[in-house]
């Protein structure tokens, strides 16, 4: 397999940590468009403590200085933690497809089989008629793969946006924990 | 002590030191403002007559007094009601905590009866936001608004609190310890490089400006200010935010910059070779053009905001830290510079705007807003507090009413709301019961807040509301005039006999025609304890300059024209 970069062109990956708290995705996509921030793609999940979620952002980095954005990020208070991923900061990233093609007839069921063979991709549903692939890998990969299975009628398709992390010891994590509040009954809570 | 949420965040505010709310009942805050009148004794609440009114009171008080201004609001078209005031505090870094009412949590998401998304419609417009749905989280939620409000770049903060957890009960026991927040964290001090790459730049300097914005005042860092410039002999050019930060009549002090700034601050920007921006945003009031923008500067700009640095202008030395200890690092290793051809430079520019846009005011009878406001600093000393609205004679009080102390001029700067003058007047005289307090605004403006006139009347406040009439939306008309080849749409305006209103609201008032009433208006005034109206009848058509027409460069201003001179278009 060929190496490839693991940002597009013209895009930076942002990845965020931030309170998993109600409201906290609505206050950043709030930001982006009110400063008119560009946005690729924005993933959010849980991490390994439930109390702290992560975002990856990828913005339009021609149109807009990743570091403006992590600036205005840091801003908000539900935010923890900001890093810019470029190019030059070493990491992995993957992006998840899932793709329903046509599959009827041996000619097109054969030549998604040869595609998926030369790709990191599993065939996780197959019928008479379609079958859904899955595949992860870089977004350039990703956009190759598909761009090879288009031929063969992609019916319905899904990604699920970038997600990336630093490598080696480029560890982003928070010693964070949530405030545990005295108050009415005299016990110890957990602030939502 | 079992308490109900709403005796709860009375005893909070008590313990954030709060003296007086500004506010409105309605529905939803029922219960807040029946546990209220335990401790009418040691706060005391304004009833206002529209909630907009209680935001820029809340305001008025937090600019004036440095502390944060607490203004309390019923659910949905209350709660709503306050958002251009919080829109204002925003844009204008001052520290208010809104409290409103919301429906019951079961009823949340139900389209109840005035019920409104509120943190939902005030995300933008505030530096954070709460809805809180358990009584047992909600003493914490306080303390945390009021100290986010406060500590860092100040701004407005709301909570949201639905009725059931006003009313539900608890043990109340006040969080006594320090306010952790993961991603919030205040600035620390400049690092070394940070500091010697500023004073290499400030050492090197010919011909160096300062240019002071509010974050001095805010930081209280005016003194630390006035030492740099001092040893540095650097002049200063203020922000309209930033005027009375050090006293205007400093002889460094150059004036106040951008579009109806004095030319000759505008002058030294543009020629200047280094800008040190504290505290300031590069507005693109200030700014003009940001291509044509000071171009043979480098440029150090220090904001307690990160997200400043490099915003507008892009920056040689960005610095993000309080001013007063940045500044204050500065000053050991700063060396005596001097710059006297520079400031001679500056002093001709001075002079030729003193001759052009100041003293070229012949008198021909015609009452004008820059005499009014000229002569109102000068009858009062120079000393009085002012409040502005927007438009014309904002920017005229900004030229004639120099301030010698900061947080003396209050001005919706970066939001520009009309209707903010009079009501943040009774807030600022609220926090600063001791200073001669005078609301300067247009009969535009004033006619968007002027219900409270019965606010002001009931609450006996010693408010002096100068209305400056010239039956225009002055500024308005004068864009018209210049960009719109003078087609008045909607700019000529019917206003009511403002004396006769004041009557009807039971408030003393008199009518200047004339300069040399001016004199007798201010007696009158102080003659008075409560508030006063005191309408002055302009000229219709007076215009502010120098100007520099939006997004041109800044050194392009257009002049007051010599008498017999036509304007350049």
């Amino acid at each position: 397999m060929t190496p490839h970069t693991q940002t597009r062109e013209g895009k930076t990956t942002i990845v965020a940590l931030v309170e998993n708290k109600p409201g906290v995705l609505n206050r950043v996509v709030s930001l982006f468009r009110r400063r008119a921030f560009n946005v690729d793609s924005l993933t959010v999940g849980r991490t390994h403590k439930e109390h702290v979620s992560r975002m990856t952002i990828v913005v339009d980095s021609a149109t807009i200085s990743p570091y403006r954005v992590k600036a205005n990020l840091e801003k908000l208070i539900n935010v923890i933690d900001v890093q810019v991923l470029t190019n030059d900061t070493p990491h992995v990233s993957r992006d998840l497809v899932l793709v329903k093609v046509r599959t009827d007839g041996a000619e097109r069921s054969n030549g998604v089989t040869g595609v998926c063979e030369r790709y990191p991709a599993k065939i996780i549903d197959i019928g008479p008629d379609v079958a859904i692939i899955e595949m992860s890998g870089t977004e350039d990969l990703v956009e190759k793969f598909v761009d090879e299975l288009r031929p063969f009628d992609i019916v319905e398709l899904v990604r699920t946006g970038l997600v990336a992390m630093g490598r080696g010891t480029r560890i982003q994590d928070t010693d964070y924990e949530p405030v545990k509040v005295k108050n009415g009954n005299g016990v110890y809570k957990t602030t939502v | 002590m079992q308490l109900t949420g709403a005796e709860i965040i009375m005893e909070c505010l008590l313990r954030e030191n709060v003296k007086v709310m500004f506010g409105y009942p309605g529905g939803a805050i029922l219960p807040t403002y029946d546990a209220m009148t335990k401790y009418l004794d040691r706060m005391h609440h304004v009833l206002v007559r529209h909630e907009q009114g209680a935001s820029h009171m809340a305001d008025g008080y937090a600019r004036a007094t440095g502390e944060v201004g607490v203004c309390i609001a019923t659910s949905g078209p209350g709660a709503t009601n306050l958002i251009t005031g919080l829109a204002t505090a925003m844009m204008d870094s001052s520290p208010i905590v809104a409290i409103t009412g919301q429906v019951g949590t079961g009823a949340i998401g139900s389209d109840a009866f005035q019920e409104t998304d509120v943190t939902g419609a005030t995300l933008p417009v505030t530096k954070h936001n709460y809805l809180v749905t358990d009584v047992e989280e909600l003493a914490y939620t306080i303390k945390e608004a009021f100290y986010i409000a406060r500590s860092g770049r100040p701004g407005p903060v709301l909570i949201d609190i639905p009725k059931d957890v006003q009313n539900a009960v608890t043990e109340f026991i006040y969080p006594e310890e320090e306010i952790v927040l993961p991603g919030y964290q205040l600035p620390s001090p400049a690092s070394d490089s940070e500091i010697a790459a500023a004073l290499e730049l400030i050492h090197n300097a010919e011909r160096p400006v300062i240019l002071a914005g509010h974050g001095i005042t805010l930081s209280g860092a005016g003194h630390e200010l006035q030492e740099l410039a001092e040893i540095a002999n650097i002049p200063i050019a203020q922000t309209l935010l930033g005027k009375g930060c050090i006293p205007e009549e400093h002889p460094l002090v150059i004036g106040w910059m951008g579009m109806h700034g004095d030319a000759c601050a505008n002058h030294a920007i543009q020629e200047a070779d280094l800008l040190i921006a504290l505290g300031m945003r590069f507005d693109d009031r200030v700014t003009g053009n940001l291509k044509t923008y000071s171009p043979n500067s480098k440029k150090i700009h220090v904001d307690i905001d990160p997200s400043e640095l490099g915003k507008n202008v892009p920056v040689d030395v960005g610095i993000n830290g309080d001013l007063k200890t940045v500044i204050g690092q500065w000053l050991p290793g700063l060396k005596q510079c001097s710059h006297p051809e520079w400031l001679n430079r500056i002093r001709d520019w001075q002079e030729d705007s003193h001759e052009r846009d100041i003293l070229n005011h012949e008198s021909n009878g015609k009452l004008l807003t820059a005499q009014v406001i000229n002569d109102l600093w000068k009858y009062t000393d120079g000393n009085a507090l002012t409040v502005s609205d927007v438009g014309q004679h904002q920017m005229l009080e900004a030229q004639y009413y120099p301030h010698q102390r900061p947080a003396m001029m209050l001005t919706s700067g970066g939001l520009g709301t009309m209707g903010f003058g009079f009501p943040a007047a009774i807030g600022a005289k609220f926090g600063k019961p001791e200073e001669e307090v005078w609301a300067i605004v247009g009969d535009g403006g004033v006619q968007m807040t002027i219900c409270e006139m019965a606010t002001a009347r009931q609450e006996n406040i010693n408010v002096n509301l100068a209305i400056i009439n010239n039956n225009f939306l002055g500024m308005v008309r004068q864009w018209q005039e210049l960009f719109y080849d003078k087609r008045y749409n909607a700019t000529p305006m019917f206003s009511p006999d403002f004396c006769k209103l004041a009557e009807a609201y039971d408030i003393p008032s008199m009518r200047v025609t004339s300069r040399d009433q001016i004199e007798e208006s201010v007696e009158f005034a102080r003659s008075i304890d409560g508030p006063v109206l005191i309408e002055y009848m302009v000229e219709k058509e007076e215009m502010v300059y120098p100007m520099v027409a939006s997004g041109a460069d800044l050194h392009d201003m257009k002049r007051r024209p010599k008498p017999g001179e036509e304007v350049k278009q």
